[in-house]
């Protein structure tokens, strides 16, 4: 840990960021708490209605429903990218001419855009035309992610692992390969069984990175928009719409300015409070 | 024992990637299709090659300027980001001063927030300042998440160099921003790549604000790929085409930092 000194003066390294993220943050946020105590019917008829808004937002119940989905979403999001992306990166080889190879094709899935992820799978899930579907037909299930909505969350689902576990492995290989041999070979003299090296070596040694990894991956699957949205439209029914969805439906969609603001700003507050309680019992976690 | 071990692993490893490979490898199939063909039933390779599907991409000014549109504003939002971040990610990693931990957070909020809840602000924020549909309204508006994951893993990085190289040069009679730029960052370059590979994706990915805060002149691809839903149905084989060329330039990118993934992710916090 570096020892900081007392400099005030540092403030002037940080104003063009502070500036910067307040012209594209604070100005739109402020709109928003703005826009979230008024009845707007044009630009100059307003009426200012408090917190109606936000009692209304809160007793949606579509806003219940889509937060439902969306927070069982992000968990197994969770509960199965990081599992997964801790296997395989131990099981990517150390060093080699392979190494390479394995890493930008473990790459590639997140660099394609979101909503191309969404196409991609469209193309690869449909029973008639797509390989996926037509192995699963082939296989015996009655598979179709356009009809049934257990199908659809599952295709949704899938699609999330195959997009971002490499994020996960990529973390997870780059901290196991920060750990020394000496380790291993003295686990080696000690007789330590697979388990214990896992346990008592790598899995401390992942501590931070994998920090970093569940808070990147829980953001964004929170805020997942584009993906479900080229691959079910949010449906069948509302299976798959989740909090983003719902959302532009209700601000783009039918316009409801005031409704919409409220429920951004409810919306924003619970992704805020869940990262802060992540984070703080991870780093609690971690100085134990 | 050992060897069966070996084995094993790479057999899920294999497993794995094949796993991840067959969706895209799909889609390559498929762009190389006839509309006939991909509607007639599966076939695992094509049967009539054909290039149509590209060709009408590079010719047609509506689809390839998408992909120069969505170039040029994610290359502007790189750029920005790393120019504003890499002084601000020193002071955290160097210094104490007022407010730090808070503004620090506030930061990264930002990074929390979904940007479905700025759609409508930031169409009227840019409107009213004369950015909408322009290049730099998208790359400005990527910052709200890029910037504070610059700060962020930036500041990894340079806290693992040690404070004595600054105070040396500091002696040596370095001004700040000569000492920045022909010594500190020349050590943290593995950093400033990574951050600006992790810059390009986030903004490469993108598709929400780039297509709502543009309708002519800046429209990015993603957006354009629409076109391929008509009345008559959907062109699979152009939209399989497309999908090929946005992946594109980001495995032209992983391929330039291959030799960085691999320590680069660990985000200089180890």
């Amino acid at each position: 840990m570096i020892n900081k000194t007392d400099n005030n003066r540092a403030w002037l390294l940080v104003v063009p960021v502070v500036v910067l993220v307040a012209f594209s943050a604070i100005i739109p946020l402020m709109t928003v708490v703005n826009y979230s105590v008024q009845d707007i019917f044009d630009p100059q008829t307003r009426i200012f209605v408090g917190t109606e808004w936000f009692r209304e937002a809160l007793l949606d119940e579509r806003l219940h429903g889509a937060l439902g989905r969306q927070v069982l979403f992000s968990l197994m999001v969770l509960l199965i990218e990081v599992p997964l992306g801790i296997a395989i990166a131990l099981c990517l080889p150390r060093r080699g001419p392979w190494v390479s190879f394995c890493l930008i094709l473990l790459a590639l899935p997140m660099l394609v855009p979101f909503n191309v992820v969404g196409t991609i799978w469209q193309i690869f899930a449909r029973a008639d035309i797509g390989l996926g579907g037509w192995l699963m037909t082939e296989l015996g299930f009655d598979y179709n992610y356009t009809a049934s909505p257990l199908d659809a969350w599952l295709t949704v689902l899938v699609m999330d692992v195959w997009h971002w576990t490499s994020l996960i492995v990529l973390l997870c290989y780059a901290g196991l390969l920060s750990i020394p041999g000496a380790y291993y070979q003295a686990a080696q003299i000690d007789g330590a069984s697979r388990w214990a090296i896992f346990r008592y070596i790598q899995l401390p040694k992942l501590t931070n990175v994998l920090v970093i990894g569940v808070l990147l991956r829980f953001m964004d699957s929170f805020m997942i928009y584009a993906e479900p949205f080229v691959l079910t439209g949010g449906g069948p029914g509302n299976a798959t719409t989740f909090l983003s969805q719902q959302l532009t439906t209700l601000a783009v969609g039918q316009f409801d300015l005031g409704p919409a603001a409220a429920f951004s700003l409810i919306y924003f507050l619970i992704i805020l409070l869940i990262c802060w309680l992540f984070y703080t019992a991870i780093t609690h976690l971690s100085t134990r | 024992m050992q060897e069966s071990g070996f084995k094993k692993r790479y057999i899920l490893l294999g497993l794995y990637l094949l796993a991840v490979m067959l969706p895209l490898y799909w889609l390559l199939n498929m762009s190389f299709k006839t509309n006939q063909e991909i509607l007639s039933g599966l076939t695992f390779f094509p049967q009539t090659f054909t290039l149509d599907n590209y060709r009408l991409i590079f010719t047609d000014a509506a689809w390839y300027s998408g992909y120069i549109n969505s170039i040029i504003y994610v290359v502007m939002n790189t750029a920005i980001s790393l120019a504003v971040a890499l002084p601000a990610a020193y002071a955290f990693s160097r210094y104490r001063f007022l407010g730090d931990r808070h503004l620090f957070f506030w930061l990264l909020s930002n990074r929390m927030a979904p940007p479905a809840v700025f759609l409508l602000p930031f169409v009227q924020l840019y409107s009213s300042v004369g950015l909408f549909d322009t290049h730099l309204a998208v790359a400005l508006a990527h910052c709200l998440f890029n910037v504070p994951l610059a700060v962020w893993i930036l500041e990894g990085f340079m806290s693992g160099v040690p404070k004595e190289i600054d105070e040396t040069a500091y002696l040596d009679g370095y001004t700040w921003p000569r000492f920045f730029t022909t010594i500190f960052m020349p050590l943290i370059k593995t950093g400033i790549g990574v951050t600006a590979f992790f810059c390009f994706m986030f903004s490469w990915i993108e598709l929400l604000l780039a297509r709502t805060l543009t309708t002519v002149e800046a429209k990015p691809i993603a957006a354009i790929m629409t076109r391929t839903v008509s009345a008559s149905g959907i062109d699979w084989g152009v939209l399989a085409a497309a999908g090929v060329l946005t992946i594109i330039p980001g495995a032209l990118v992983i391929w330039f930092v291959r030799k960085h993934i691999a320590k680069g992710f660990a985000l200089g916090r180890l």
